[in-house]
């Protein structure tokens, strides 16, 4: 079996040098029409071309949709790239997709979130001691809503779940990647 | 000097404060803010206007006091851990009541009893801050729109089904198969290997089977949990994954195509 894919490689066309603003068009049409924020290694990918220059690709075909002030923006969210419109103009978007922002996560599903975020994989007996109070039920929505997945058991007295964030909360909040967060430190000085 | 507000000032002796005004309907809307105990905390702190690292425990405690037992007048279900706290909080102030012990030497570092609260509630501040930063991030990106969808993202929707999905779907079938008056008593027993095989020759003769329906062909809960014991095993053992193709949905257990 392993012959086919040695032969695949044999068999592939001859690299062919292409122009930046060919390679910026075949970023422009792959993320068009991808469903997900596609990945910069996927597009090397299905591009075929070295990496040096997708990046390069990617980063004029931002350029120029802000250069223009399109409507349209092109953006990087958890770890991939996407094309969306620009948040100024959500009013009249809205109006036409007859859509009103969805419904908010409670005081207590955010404060959950919160401490997931910056301390998983993390347990629920992890999560009541800093916020004082049961989670079970803001888990369960967080669960639900698939912002946060299971991450195994931690190796503890009565093996606890543990939990962290997953790729739909990076989406939803708009994240590159979790790094992206500011540190928790920093709330620290805000708050004295 | 202007004379201070009443809420600036801290007597131990007076039980003066009072911060709970307005109607009850009012209230309640404003005791449903409160995420928890420390919030409460936190918040009866910031309206004393008093320093987080010099709390004036005994009137805190008192505020605090009031609002749970407010919650219990006007039926609000308090949740355990505002009991906890509640005690805590008396523990706390009944040891500020106690005289020194005579016997530390005057230098010494005694530890402020309330240390260990006031490094709890900074901590949970934090996360607090940090709960109304993700809210206003989730605000902005939901201005935010990516192209509609076309149609073969419909086609391709498959997103991979978890345990916890799983589980759902299960308990569905358990809470119908609650509701139903079984009439014959007689015990059918099918075991693990044959549920198995079974199962695996429809998956392996169809192509794909849906879990909902073949769930719903168990008729105890005997064999429904043989079932589920069933599917992941297969999954586990077998070329079959699950899929579900959108959210909340179907589950479906499909053959994995042996790849050529």
């Amino acid at each position: 079996m392993s012959e086919t894919a040695t032969e695949i490689k044999e068999t592939s066309p001859e690299k062919v040098a292409r122009s930046t603003g060919e390679l910026v068009a075949l970023v422009e049409a792959l993320i068009f029409v991808s469903d997900e924020p596609i990945t910069v290694r996927t597009l090397v990918e299905i591009i075929d071309d070295d990496r040096e220059s997708i990046e390069a690709a990617v980063e004029a075909l931002r350029e120029e949709y802000d250069g223009r002030e399109s409507g349209l923006q092109i953006r990087e969210i958890a770890g991939g790239w996407q094309i969306a419109t620009r948040t100024e103009l959500h009013e009249t978007v809205r109006k036409f997709l007859k859509t009103r922002p969805s419904a908010k996560l409670s005081l207590a599903s955010l404060e959950t979130l919160a401490v997931i975020a910056y301390k998983q994989p993390v347990t629920v007996p992890e999560i009541l001691e800093i916020r004082g109070v049961q989670s079970a039920s803001a888990i369960k929505t967080l669960l639900e809503k698939r912002l946060i997945v299971t991450k195994g058991h931690k190796e503890t007295v009565g093996r606890p779940m543990q939990y962290g964030t997953s790729k739909e909360f990076l989406i939803q909040f708009g994240l590159k990647d979790l790094s992206e967060l500011p540190s928790i430190e920093d709330f620290e000085d805000l708050v004295n | 000097m202007q004379e201070e507000p009443e809420q600036f000032t801290f007597d131990f002796l007076t039980e003066t404060a009072e911060i709970v005004r307005g109607s009850n309907d009012e209230l309640k809307i404003k005791l449903g803010e409160f995420a928890g105990p420390l919030d409460l905390l936190l918040y009866l702190i910031r309206q004393e206007q008093a320093n987080i690292f010099d709390i004036p425990i005994a009137k805190i405690t008192d505020e605090y006091l009031k609002y749970v037992r407010l919650m219990k007048r006007l039926d609000i279900a308090i949740a355990a851990d505002f009991i906890v706290m509640a005690a805590q909080l008396i523990e706390i102030k009944s040891k500020m009541l106690l005289p020194r012990d005579p016997s530390v030497e005057e230098d010494e570092e005694i530890e402020d009893p309330r240390q260990e609260l006031v490094d709890r509630l900074l901590e949970y501040e934090k996360y607090k801050s940090a709960a109304e930063m993700l809210y206003e991030k989730t605000t902005v990106e939901q201005a935010v729109f990516p192209r509609g969808k076309i149609e073969s993202d419909e086609h391709n929707a498959e997103i991979s089904a978890t345990v916890f999905d799983l589980i759902t779907i299960f308990q569905k079938i358990v809470a119908r198969q609650k509701d139903e008056i079984q009439m014959e008593i007689h015990r059918e027993e099918i075991s693990l290997a044959d549920m198995i095989k079974s199962l695996r020759k429809r998956i392996f003769d169809a192509g794909e089977l849906s879990v909902l329906d073949f769930f719903e062909e168990m008729h105890n809960r005997r064999e429904l949990v043989t079932a589920f014991i069933a599917v992941l095993e297969i999954v586990r053992t077998e070329s079959v994954k699950l899929v579900q193709k959108s959210t909340f949905g179907d589950i479906v257990l499909r053959k994995v195509e042996a790849k050529a």
